[in-house]
């Protein structure tokens, strides 16, 4: 009889194979798969820009300044008024772009958990501090606020990080208190206490880990909005030195040949628009799947 | 023989602010806790039962300085509880613990069992490396879990292995009170037994002392030497188990008894059936805060709240008419 033959080894291996599939293959990861594999791409064309890149992005060459994109096989999509390669610049762009945004927000996010989470668990005068300061900050629409900074501190890399860390710090200030307003009467919070643990080790031990999923998502869409800001800052020439290829000031030069080159600011454009769609398809997918409160909508 | 108290309260009040208050109004208040006094002894186990709402968990909080007190004393062994400073509490905290009721909310599931239980030696710096993992699969061992199970996290264990953990993790530094609120009734019927044996085998075993809250009148019957009713955030009544169960004085202590049900259907009783709801804390009745619903009410009810009593040497009672 069939029922008495064990079953092949084969299929039970197939049957295996089909549950892990459909388990990877759901639908409510496809927004974490499309934007996931955009954020990777953008992290090895700017880890591999070196090896990637058709040329050197800072190579001038007069003699072959502004080629039409798609006409030439050597400069896939065309050059700019000095003769550097597009393509090469884009990628080498990328560079700058997540390393800003990612740095930048990792420090914004840190500090704004960290004062967050102090404001909220101590509550009275600290958090009437915390909390008026970050209003401060608040009141500033946030590119003058950066562009205030950026003025003050002058051009460079590291200035445009803090520029962007102290205007986007309270964001997650904001979250990360309202979490912890009610993560901090739970039990296992108060059983801490009990055991005569010290406030700071409750507040890094047992509350903000509690307050990761919502952070991360967070994190994910600063990431998008921290780049289009080192662009616009960029644009506006307050971003870093001129020399060093990134999107923003790519736009800003190819302004000036609208009309006769416009691949020299679709590109870059292009390169900010699925860079920022990418990322923020991954940080919408993390928060249905990680966000209790958007389950099952 | 005369036992030397472990545990004295006196006159301990907590208040909670109800909303913002105007300029020109006191702001109201929750009287949670309502000049509550009494005191455990070495070794004993007093049972604190009373309906929901009624501030039995609050009193426990308050008597380790979970939440801050309004007003009165707490003596811990001789030593004024409510009077330490914030380093001092914390080392006191070494000999009294608590255990929650939901042992699904008290323990933090991002950590392993072992490292729940560890937690409070390496809070206090108490051994260090090996000795603390002997140690910690020793605690493992005394509520009936295995080496096995250290390395798991809470969700991977049931209701009751999670309030052994969380009983495992009380016991880490030899207290010497342990608070116990309402410990069993998130759990099963049959894992209930289990667990309040295991408290009681423990107390005999590390000569623990426990308060025990309750709502369940036959558990507390069972684990207590002595039995406190609270109403309305008051000790309305407080005897040793034998005498309140059998000649209990204070009306509402008569009609919670009464309430209780019996396993025999066939079971005539005589049942004092409370009327109306339990009065507001914010706006208590003037006089005694039981009066409202009592079957024994009298004209001098309404002459201020009466005081806690003495009848006998151990039986103590809120009321003017016994």
């Amino acid at each position: 009889m069939d029922i008495d033959q064990p079953i092949r080894h084969v299929d039970a291996v197939a049957f295996q194979f089909s549950r892990i599939k459909k388990r990877i293959f759901r639908k409510k990861y496809l927004k974490i798969y499309v934007g996931g594999s955009i954020f990777l791409a953008l992290l090895f064309a700017s880890l591999l820009a070196p090896i990637i890149a058709p040329h050197d992005p800072a190579k001038l060459d007069l003699t072959l300044k502004l080629l039409r994109a798609f006409e030439s096989e050597d400069f896939i999509l065309g050059t700019d008024n000095l003769g550097r390669d597009l393509l090469s610049r884009i990628i080498y762009g990328s560079r700058i772009s997540l390393l800003i945004g990612v740095v930048s927000v990792l420090f914004a996010a840190t500090l704004g958990a960290l004062l967050g989470a102090i404001s909220a668990y101590f509550g009275k005068y600290v958090d009437e501090l915390i909390m008026k300061v970050v209003e401060i900050f608040l009141a500033f629409p946030f590119l003058l606020l950066s562009i205030v900074i950026m003025a003050f501190l002058g051009p460079g890399l590291t200035n445009i990080i803090i520029a962007l860390v102290l205007s986007r710090w309270v964001q997650f200030c904001r979250l990360v208190r309202g979490e912890v307003l009610s993560i901090k009467g739970r039990d296992h919070v108060v059983a801490a206490k009990a055991l005569g643990a010290k406030d700071m080790y409750i507040i890094v031990r047992h509350i903000l880990p509690y307050t990761m999923p919502s952070l991360i998502v967070m994190c994910t869409f600063e990431v998008a909005l921290v780049i289009i800001y080192e662009s616009s800052l960029s644009f506006l020439g307050l971003g870093v030195p001129a020399s060093v290829p990134t999107w923003g000031t790519m736009l800003a030069e190819g302004r000036t040949y609208m009309m006769a080159a416009p691949w020299l600011s679709v590109f870059p454009g292009l390169a900010i628009f699925v860079t920022v769609l990418g990322i923020n398809l991954l940080g919408d997918g993390l928060r249905d799947v990680l966000d209790p409160r958007m389950r099952g909508r | 023989m005369e036992q030397e108290a472990l545990l004295r309260v006196t006159g301990l009040k907590k208040y909670f602010p109800v909303g913002k208050g105007d300029l020109f109004k006191p702001k109201e208040m929750v009287h949670a806790v309502d000049d509550v006094s009494f005191e455990i002894k070495k070794g004993e186990t007093l049972g604190l039962v009373g309906e929901s709402g009624c501030g039995k968990s609050t009193l426990g909080m308050t008597l380790l300085r979970l939440t801050e007190p309004t007003a009165g004393q707490i003596w811990f062994e001789g030593k004024e509880v409510t009077r330490l400073s914030k380093g001092e509490m914390r080392s006191l905290r070494r000999q009294m613990q608590i255990i929650f009721q939901d042992p699904y909310a008290s323990l933090n599931n991002r950590m392993t069992c072992e490292s729940i239980v560890g937690e409070p030696l390496s809070i206090h710096k108490l051994y260090t490396g090996r000795e603390r993992r002997e140690r910690v699969a020793y605690l493992l061992g005394k509520v009936g879990l295995g080496a096995e199970h250290g390395k798991r996290y809470p969700h991977e264990f049931s209701g009751g292995q999670r309030q052994r953990i969380a009983i495992a993790r009380a016991l880490a530094m030899n207290p010497k009170l342990i608070v116990a609120d309402e410990p069993v009734s998130a759990l099963d019927v049959s894992i209930q037994a289990q667990v309040i044996n295991l408290l009681e085998d423990l107390q005999n075993e590390f000569d623990l002392t426990y308060l025990f809250i309750s709502h369940d009148l036959y558990v507390v019957e069972h684990i207590s030497d002595r039995v406190a009713v609270m109403y309305l955030g008051q000790i309305v009544e407080i005897a040793p188990k034998d005498e309140l169960y059998s000649s209990p004085i204070h009306p509402y202590t008569e009609a919670l008894l009464t309430a209780a049900p019996v396993p025999d259907p066939t079971a005539k009783r005589k049942r004092v059936l409370l009327t109306g709801d339990v009065p507001s804390p914010i706006h208590l009745p003037s006089g005694c805060r039981y009066h409202e619903r009592c079957q024994r009410r009298q004209v001098d009810c309404l002459d201020g709240v009466p005081e806690l009593v003495f009848v006998n040497k151990d039986h103590a009672v809120r009321c003017r008419h016994f």
